[in-house]
């Protein structure tokens, strides 16, 4: 079976943002439950027994990252919910947050008891400044209804939560440098150890969670981590919010159930319906603009010729050589009309117009690389200039303070790795480069 | 104590020593560079990536390597830990591509930088750089600045180590500098052009790995090689009053704190040797000093090519 | 690049919260554990910005300083560090279009062209009548609906000439007013 849905199933309720409709349609279960009959050591292991993986992008396991958090006596703990959905690609947070604002303040009421949290937080990016409302007026409303502050529903467990914004800075998605933020800081991510787990928030020990995993807590206390766990496939359970976008007949957000097809989810009727206006599929980001991208024989089947699905596994079969990763979620198609050089140059330079700047090879390598992807583009490099951009590729990756470098340097080496031949075209053609695209690369002869 | 092996030697340290200082206990080329880090700075280091070494081992409990290249400066030694700085390839090669980052946007301007000598960059590029420039992109370039009628801010020059930012959290109540903007744009800077003012301001020059920070007393005067340093003391009600003279015959060209071997200021009585403005910048009578003798520095850098600090290690060992 | 600014534009009269703000800041303030009221800072500049003639003068931001009782160079730091801050003067409506990939394959090239030469100005500049500020900006989380812009937080999404057109009219008309 697939296609069964956890987080979105009442969305088009008419009211769902209000108290009242979510309580109505099964909201709030979840707090009732877990209040009067568990213990938070039992949701803990509930949520390690459900599979759940971090949905932000890096598909760390939820219930072990919550299981590493230090418990020191007088101490406070806190849970912070990162909703500075940044990662290009991506805005399946935005949606739920907007569409269904009390499933995240549910959320994060069950996953704050069961951390031992009596203050959270929800960092929210500063350009959804009306989504900040939105919480807010959820949270109004929750207080308002005995399911936050003191004593709550007489369980003698309190809770306060916040949401605090942001102000412009993708690198804030980094849970070190949302911390540092939340203090009112300039978002330079931490030196690790130690791990927010130990010394977090004000030096407190402190979980950091993306809006969809603290959401996806709810059915897990409500159904159960088994239940969840026979959602989805293999080690990828649950469901999974898609955010597709690019050049897709009908773009949007979609709760996907893990292991559905990728064919299925591009041109399938409950999906996307195909590539735009007709046209041809040349390439996909699968999971925000991080990830390696793919070229459009290896989208829908792996290198060995096996169906693509929408999992973790099998989105990353194939390692950076034929393979991406589902990432955030973040779905990204382009159509046969689009130019890979100015994609990954434009990509290029949301990396360096994001860089913190802390740690020196992310604060030059992702300008220079910028500038060299720039003359490509443009007609003035030269295919020494090629080498040079894996070369600087290298040179980041993994020497930096935070996942930045990577998330910079990961699509140029995947945009040459598969597209070479349109890089080189760039230089060897360059007026008619300025002109027209070079449009579907050729599929290589495997053996 | 817990024991670490780096570069083949072992040596036993404290839990919670970071493997940069425990590869300072064992001394000499074992010791990464550090362009950021510096001991007597709380929250400094992990930011430059000069001192990336590889981990051979984890700890004996886990002994797999990890997979990504370390901060030493930042990473804590495990029992049992095998950590490989110069004997690996791979530190060599990335510790090189750090090197040229560090370097694309530097003005290359040693002839005229007062830094020039006694320069981390420039020991660093020595033994980590190319020959070759492969940037051919337009640098990006700050109009330098007076921040403090005592001190220069060369903006091109800054590696953005966070030191001097430390240095005033941590001598100063109302630190007035800071770093501002982010990425490539991030700078020192007051931002509203005002001075850095207080007592111990200049120890932001001392602290400075580059010619970012330098002294306006000192500007074009003279090249570091040329002058001989000298240990001195003098009665200061605002510090130790322990400093290193730079002479030119009987002329004071310049003062400094007296700095260790990583160019790290030594403690005095237990606390960093910090030095006060009036030290530094007001006090170049040779009458207003005791002079103790010649000060060696034990540095790698051109001061040493000028083969300067040999001849005073001979005259020390005289001094005897 | 020479990253010279003329920070003497950068001041303007002081400009002080309505009581109302005040209260608002003050309950901020109380938010969070004692003696970490700097938390606030993000959310107190968005206010003086929307507030205070929509940009961050230094004196603006050396009030917040006080305000919050930090040093001014804390609010400089974070000030210049989140995108969202602006720093010179804009015009009374900053149009801000995104630009990245997902945008881009949309079509927000043409868009940022179009709306250059209906207003005359390039990216980064303010129309002689002080109304619009058109500015780039990096990913905002609406890569299904692109292209799109972002003004006084409120987003209009797939722009069309047209659309820019309808939004531009009712922004000088004041329809779009908040």
């Amino acid at each position: 079976m697939t296609g069964r849905k956890v987080l979105l199933e009442n969305v088009n309720i008419p009211g769902i943002e209000t108290f009242e409709v979510y309580q109505k349609n099964g909201g709030y279960r979840a707090v009732d439950k877990a209040l009067k009959s568990m213990s938070p050591d039992e949701i803990v292991e509930e949520v390690k027994k459900s599979g759940l993986r971090g949905r932000g992008g890096a598909g760390f396991p939820t219930g072990m990252k919550w299981s590493f958090l230090a418990k020191p006596e007088g101490v406070p703990r806190y849970l912070v919910c990162n909703a500075d959905e940044s990662e290009p690609g991506t805005f399946k947070d935005r949606y739920l947050m907007e569409k269904i604002p009390h499933l995240l303040v549910e959320g994060m009421i069950v996953s704050s008891y069961a951390l031992g949290a009596n203050l959270s937080f929800i960092y929210i990016r500063g350009e959804f400044m009306w989504i900040l409302d939105i919480l807010e007026k959820a949270i109004a409303e929750a207080y308002d209804k005995g399911y936050l502050g003191k004593n709550i529903k007489g369980s003698g467990y309190n809770l306060d939560l916040r949401v605090m914004p942001g102000g412009g800075a993708y690198i804030c998605g980094e849970e070190t440098a949302l911390l540092e933020s939340l203090e009112g800081k300039r978002g330079n991510p931490r030196i690790k150890p130690p791990f927010p787990a130990v010394k977090g928030l004000w030096g407190c020990p402190t979980v950091v969670n993306n809006v969809e995993s603290i959401a996806a807590v709810v059915p897990i206390v409500n159904d159960g981590g088994d239940a969840y766990a026979q959602i989805g496939l293999g080690k990828s359970t649950g469901t999974k919010l898609i955010s597709a976008c690019g050049n897709l007949a009908r773009p949007g957000v979609y709760e996907i159930e893990m292991g559905i097809s990728v064919e299925e989810f591009i041109y399938g009727d409950d999906y996307c319906r195909g590539i735009a206006n007709g046209k041809k599929l040349k390439a996909c980001v699968p999971g925000g603009s991080s990830v390696p991208i793919l070229p459009h024989y290896l989208v829908t089947k792996t290198a060995t010729g096996e169906d693509r699905l929408m999992t973790y596994e099998s989105l990353s079969d194939g390692g950076f050589v034929s393979g991406s990763m589902l990432g955030s979620g973040g779905f990204i198609v382009f159509d046969e009309d689009q130019c890979i050089v100015r994609n990954t140059w434009n990509f290029a330079r949301f990396y360096a117009h994001e860089s913190c700047g802390q740690c020196s090879p992310c604060r030059e390598g992702t300008g220079w690389m910028e500038k060299v992807l720039h003359r490509l583009e443009n007609g003035n490099g030269n295919l020494r200039d090629i080498d040079l951009l894996a070369e600087i590729n290298k040179k980041i990756e993994g020497n930096t303070i935070c996942p930045l470098g990577d998330a910079a340097a990961w699509p140029v080496a995947a945009a040459i790795r598969h597209f070479r031949e349109e890089f080189e075209w760039h230089v060897t053609h360059r007026e008619e480069s300025q002109t027209r695209n070079f449009g579907l690369i050729s599929q290589p002869v495997t053996a | 104590m817990i024991k670490v092996t780096i570069d083949n030697i072992e040596v036993e340290v404290p839990q919670g020593t970071t493997i940069l200082n425990a590869a300072r206990q064992i001394g000499g080329d074992v010791v990464p560079p550090a362009m950021c880090y510096y001991s007597k700075l709380e929250g400094s280091g992990g930011k430059c990536r000069t001192c990336l070494v590889e981990v051979a081992a984890g700890s004996t409990a886990d002994p797999r390597p990890m997979p990504k290249l370390v901060a030493s400066c930042s990473t804590p030694v495990m029992d049992g830990m095998v950590v490989k700085n110069k004997t690996s390839e791979r530190v060599f090669e990335n510790r090189g591509g750090v090197t040229e980052f560090l370097l694309i946007n530097h003005p290359l301007d040693c002839p005229v930088c007062d830094q020039a000598g006694e320069c981390h960059l420039q020991d660093l590029a020595y033994e980590h750089g190319s020959s070759k420039s492969r940037y051919e992109e337009e640098k990006r370039t700050f109009d330098p600045i007076d921040i403090g009628d005592k001190i220069k801010l060369h903006m091109n020059r800054c590696i953005l180590c966070y030191r001097c930012v430390q240095v005033a959290n941590q001598l100063t109540e109302n630190r007035v500098h800071g770093v501002l903007n982010r990425g490539e744009h991030a700078e020192i800077s007051t931002y509203i052009e005002n001075a850095v003012d207080n007592d111990f301001s200049g120890n932001m020059i001392d602290v400075c790995p580059v010619g970012a920070l330098t002294d306006k007393t000192f500007r074009f005067k003279s090249r570091v090689w040329f002058l001989k340093p000298m240990e001195a003391e003098c009665s200061c009600d605002k510090c130790a009053g322990k400093t290193v003279l730079w002479m030119f015959g009987d002329e004071i060209y310049r003062v400094t704190a007296r700095k260790d071997r990583y160019g790290e200021v030594e403690d005095m009585d237990g606390k960093p040797g910090w030095i006060c403005n009036d030290c530094r910048f007001e006090k170049k009578d040779p009458s207003k000093w005791n002079i103790i003798g010649p000060r060696v520095i034990d540095r790698h850098s051109v001061i040493s090519q000028g083969k300067y600090a040999t001849n005073i290690r001979n005259n020390a060992k005289k001094l005897d | 690049m020479n990253l010279h600014v003329d920070i003497n534009k950068r001041h303007a009269e002081r400009k002080e919260f309505s009581p109302e703000s005040l209260a608002k800041v003050n309950e901020l303030m109380l938010d969070v554990p004692e003696g970490k009221h700097k938390s606030a800072v993000l959310r107190v500049l968005h206010m003086a910005q929307d507030e205070l003639g929509g940009w961050l003068s230094i004196e603006t931001m050396d009030y917040v300083a006080e305000l919050l009782n930090i040093q001014p160079i804390e609010v400089y730091e974070v000030a210049t560090f989140y995108t969202m801050f602006h720093l010179d003067q804009t015009g009374k409506y900053v149009l801000e279009v995104c630009r990245t990939g997902p945008c881009m394959l949309v079509g927000s090239d043409k868009i940022i062209e179009y709306i250059e030469n209906k207003l005359n100005i390039q990216v980064g500049q303010t129309t002689e009548d002080g109304m619009f500020t058109l500015k780039t900006v990096e990913c905002m989380g609406a890569c299904g609906y692109g292209p799109m812009l972002q003004c006084q937080y409120k987003n209009h999404e797939f722009l069309t000439p047209e659309k820019v057109d309808e939004l531009i009219e009712g922004y000088r008309s004041g329809t779009f007013e908040k």
